[in-house]
């Protein structure tokens, strides 16, 4: 009888964001849809009704069916059967249970079958999967990959596959390869055209595939023969049911066991093309990748609010010295520095699905009619925002699944480090969420433009500009101290690059990650103002963000350009 | 199985007795239902599962629910038709008031009359009365066969169903002709989640009663525009009874006295397989009429 969303009032906060009601308008359209469907809503009040309903449910299915099944799942794990996966029993149930819900297709049009919710509500189920069963989220966050289908794909594809998706179907996006990881631009993988059967043929390998046996694959295929870099790359659509890829095993992990990571052979898999020739990687690709990794943000946010609540739930009810652990000042810093880190996290993963929506919104409208001066402009703001705040969300909160998971192990004790608790899986579980997908030192390559070209700085100034609540008075003059750190940091750092090349990757991540606890520390701030239960986070927060950034500041202020070669030294080392 | 297969569930709204505080009940002895929130009783929740596996395999067949029971008994209709359902009735009204089980299940019978349904299907019990007595009540006023503590409707034959049932000490397999009366088990399969659409779709379901509350009501104004969404209400009058079975007069039951009962485990007897300690255990039992 537990519900995921009713349980979780921050979760519901970040839902009544005033952004929102721009965000519904675009998505529906002034709702043109409202006589169409019957299920379409007829204005804001009753979508925003309609997105609650169907949250609730969502937090119904993960608190009933998802999270009971998460410990079975985790030890059965799926298998390969006669060339292709099976999964677990308890993620069997687990997708019946989606797929009789209706989750399927959460954003896609109605025309489509879907329910064209927004984005948000999507990160918001993903994050309540994630907390249930990190593992399930890959299998069932993976519909994002059906957006990409929608944004580029022909109206004949679109009218084959969405469909399947809002029905239950699942997806894969196979990408990485043996010898391309995180250098996708060396796919090898084959697509030939048949004359004789007018289709794409797949023929090659490809590796570390999540969900790898889904329903529907994009696939990242060589379609110019002769060509080795990213221009001869196009993006594909494989249907299962066509038949010509078998899973050759499934890797043995140390976390997300429910989710198969297949390794894949194609032969003569016949595949359609999606988009344009030779845009997969440049284009497709890099769309596929900015929601995947908000998926992995939703995915890492979930994980914090599981590792916290068993954490608070343990500490509470574990009593040594003759009184709960919680008591103990050393174990109540270390749960207040949990909350204020989920909660920040969580505060900067629903700013940054804002930021996306809007952004994306307006590319659909585009594709329908041209937009406005200023609807252009607009746009162009909200992309700016969306390409920066991605990866900084993507850093933060898969280091704070880490921390969190850590912390909720450490709270736990001797018993925390046994199988019969929760918190060693997700341990386990959040150890890939700053890997996959681009790597939190990756993400760091990703954002450091936001740093340099001024995004976040500008975005740190429209904070700064806002109204705060007289009690956050203190944090707002502390984050002006801060920002002039940074300031003085970026200075030194982009002199010192000028004069030897290499001193800002060496620095970018000190630098991103502390635009990054401006940032979040602002939001908590600003959400203080609207509910008290903030405030305490707030200033927790400011603290740890003034001693990181203290650490940052001093580390690169006391660094010069000699450091560059310093810590390339090893390099001589075998 | 004929075409078109008319399914009804009956279903209960309940105050949820499973996480009761303090305060659950009333100084005088009765449930305090204000203080506890009213939920679709689970076993009623089993007993739609089942309804709609069983619509799910015949092409044509509906199902709806039938409660009797306050305005806000249409929660549970609206309930079911987000799981699933077709619609409802609610027979809602005074004259109902104060119904034991033999009133309930008479006041249930008439409105089945009306609906002429082929399957009845109920849960084997709410959890505020435990009586489990309405189910087997209403097959015998509408002279229909019953299967009880039935646990999956195994196959659905020319005329018959085959049937489940959950025993003491096993399972049992009948075979039923249909109309028939089958009242679900709580080991059956559990009720498949609200569905998105659907919630969407039938959130503005209102009765009769509740839009006339609110007339103006952006949901009672949709339904004008969609009769789809309108859930049947009957008063009393509408199922023609015989009034002097209705409520409390036709309630025998009396509730002379309620007691707190609260279980717990005395301190515990250790005995050993010695004859000495079972001669004492029996003389123990005998002499307090546990025995002989």
């Amino acid at each position: 009888m537990a519900n995921f969303f009713s349980d979780n009032k921050d979760l519901q906060f970040q839902l009544q964001h005033p952004l929102m009601r721009k965000i519904v308008e675009l998505k529906e359209r002034n709702f043109a849809e409202k006589d169409l469907y019957d299920y379409a809503p007829q204005d804001f009040e009753d979508a925003m009704d309609s997105y609650r309903r169907v949250l609730e449910i969502t937090g119904e299915v993960c608190g009933d069916v998802i999270a009971p099944n998460a410990e079975g799942v985790d030890h059965e794990g799926p298998r390969v059967v006669n060339d292709h996966v099976e999964y677990a029993s308890g993620t069997v149930r687990n997708l019946k249970a989606i797929v009789d819900a209706g989750l399927g297709g959460l954003t896609l049009p109605r025309k489509y079958d879907g329910l064209n919710f927004p984005l948000i509500c999507f990160v918001m189920a993903n994050e309540m999967v994630a907390r249930a069963d990190a593992s399930f989220e890959n299998i069932w966050g993976l519909q994002d990959c059906a957006e990409t289908l929608n944004e580029f794909a022909s109206e004949e594809l679109k009218q084959k596959y969405l469909p399947l998706v809002s029905a239950g179907a699942t997806c894969a996006m196979d990408l990485t390869e043996p010898d391309a990881g995180s250098d996708l631009g060396a796919v090898m993988l084959k697509a030939t055209w048949s004359e004789e059967k007018q289709t794409w043929l797949l023929n090659g390998v490809k590796r570390f595939i999540t969900n790898g046996d889904g329903d529907v694959s994009l696939v990242l295929a060589r379609t110019e023969e002769g060509t080795t870099d990213a221009r001869g790359l196009s993006m594909l659509v494989y249907d299962k049911r066509d038949g010509g890829v078998k899973v050759r095993r499934i890797e043995n992990k140390l976390g997300i066991k429910g989710s198969p990571t297949c390794e894949l052979v194609f032969t003569n898999a016949p595949a359609q093309l999606v988009g344009d020739r030779k845009m997969g990687l440049i284009k497709y690709v890099m769309s596929l990748m900015n929601a995947a990794r908000l998926g992995i943000g939703a995915q890492s946010v979930g994980t914090c609010e599981a590792a916290y609540r068993e954490a608070l739930k343990y500490a509470h009810e574990r009593e040594q010295f003759g009184k709960p652990i919680i008591q103990f000042a050393a174990v109540s810093e270390m749960l207040s520095n949990m909350k204020a880190k989920l909660q920040g996290v969580r505060a900067l993963l629903y700013e940054t699905a804002r930021f996306v929506e809007v952004y994306k919104q307006y590319t659909h409208i585009s594709h329908e009619r041209s937009l406005e001066a200023d609807e252009r402009q607009e746009m162009k703001f909200y992309n700016r925002l969306a390409d920066g705040f991605t990866p900084l969300v993507k850093l933060f909160s898969s280091e704070y699944a880490n921390q969190l998971a850590y912390d909720a192990i450490q709270i736990h004790g001797g018993s925390g480090f046994m199988k019969d608790y929760p918190c060693e899986r997700l341990y386990r579980d959040a150890r890939i969420m700053n890997i996959y997908e681009g790597t939190s030192q990756l993400q760091v390559v990703a954002a450091i433009n936001a740093v340099t070209k001024g995004t976040f700085m500008e975005q740190i100034e429209s904070y700064a500009a806002g109204e705060y609540a007289a009690a956050m008075q203190p944090i707002i003059a502390k984050l002006k101290e801060l920002t002039a750190k940074f300031t003085e940091m970026v200075a030194h750092v982009e002199a010192g690059d000028k004069e030897v090349g290499g001193f800002k990757d060496f620095h970018a991540r000190r630098l991103v990650e502390t635009a990054g606890h401006i940032i979040i520390t602002y939001l908590l701030a600003r959400e203080a103002g609207e509910c008290e239960d903030y405030a305490a986070s707030a200033r927790i927060f400011c603290k740890l963000a003034e001693g990181k950034i203290g650490e940052a500041y001093t580390y690169v202020m006391s660094s010069t350009v000699e450091d560059v070669a310093l810590f390339k030294g090893v390099e001589q080392e075998c | 199985m004929k075409e078109n297969l008319k399914i009804v569930v009956l279903a209960k709204q309940v105050p949820d007795t499973r996480n009761v505080g303090k305060d659950a009940m009333t100084p005088e002895g009765t449930v305090n239902r204000s203080v506890l929130p009213a939920i679709f009783n689970p076993e009623d929740l089993n007993a739609l599962e089942a309804a709609l596996s069983l619509k799910d395999r015949l092409a044509g067949a509906t199902v709806h629910v039938l409660t009797m029971g306050p305005q806000r008994a249409a929660d549970i209709i609206r309930d079911a038709m987000f799981r699933g359902a077709d619609g409802g009735y609610l027979l809602s009204g005074r004259e109902f008031a104060g119904s034991d089980t033999l009133a309930t299940s008479y006041a249930l019978s008439c409105a089945l009359k009306k609906i002429n349904p082929d399957v009845i299907v109920a849960g084997r019990q709410a959890i505020d009365g435990d009586t489990a007595q309405v189910g087997p009540q209403v097959a015998e006023k509408l002279g229909l066969p019953q299967v009880t503590y039935a646990e999956e409707i195994v196959e659905i034959k020319a005329d018959t169903l085959v049937v489940k049932r959950r025993l003491e000490h096993g399972t049992e397999v009948v075979e039923c002709p249909v109309p028939v009366v089958i009242t679900v088990n709580a080991s059956a399969a559990e009720c498949r989640p609200r569905n998105a659409k659907r919630v969407m779709t039938y959130k503005c379901a209102l009765a009769k009663s509740e839009i006339a509350a609110d007339p103006e009501s952006a949901a009672a104004k949709r339904v004008a525009s969609k009769p789809a969404l309108q859930i049947v209400e009957w008063a009393a009058a509408e199922v023609n009874p015989d009034p002097e079975q209705l409520g409390l007069q036709g309630s025998p039951t009396k509730v002379k006295k309620i007691e707190n009962v609260v279980f717990q485990a005395k301190e515990a007897k250790k005995l050993t397989a010695a004859d000495s300690d079972i001669e004492a255990l029996m003389v123990e039992l005998i002499a307090s009429h546990t025995l002989g």
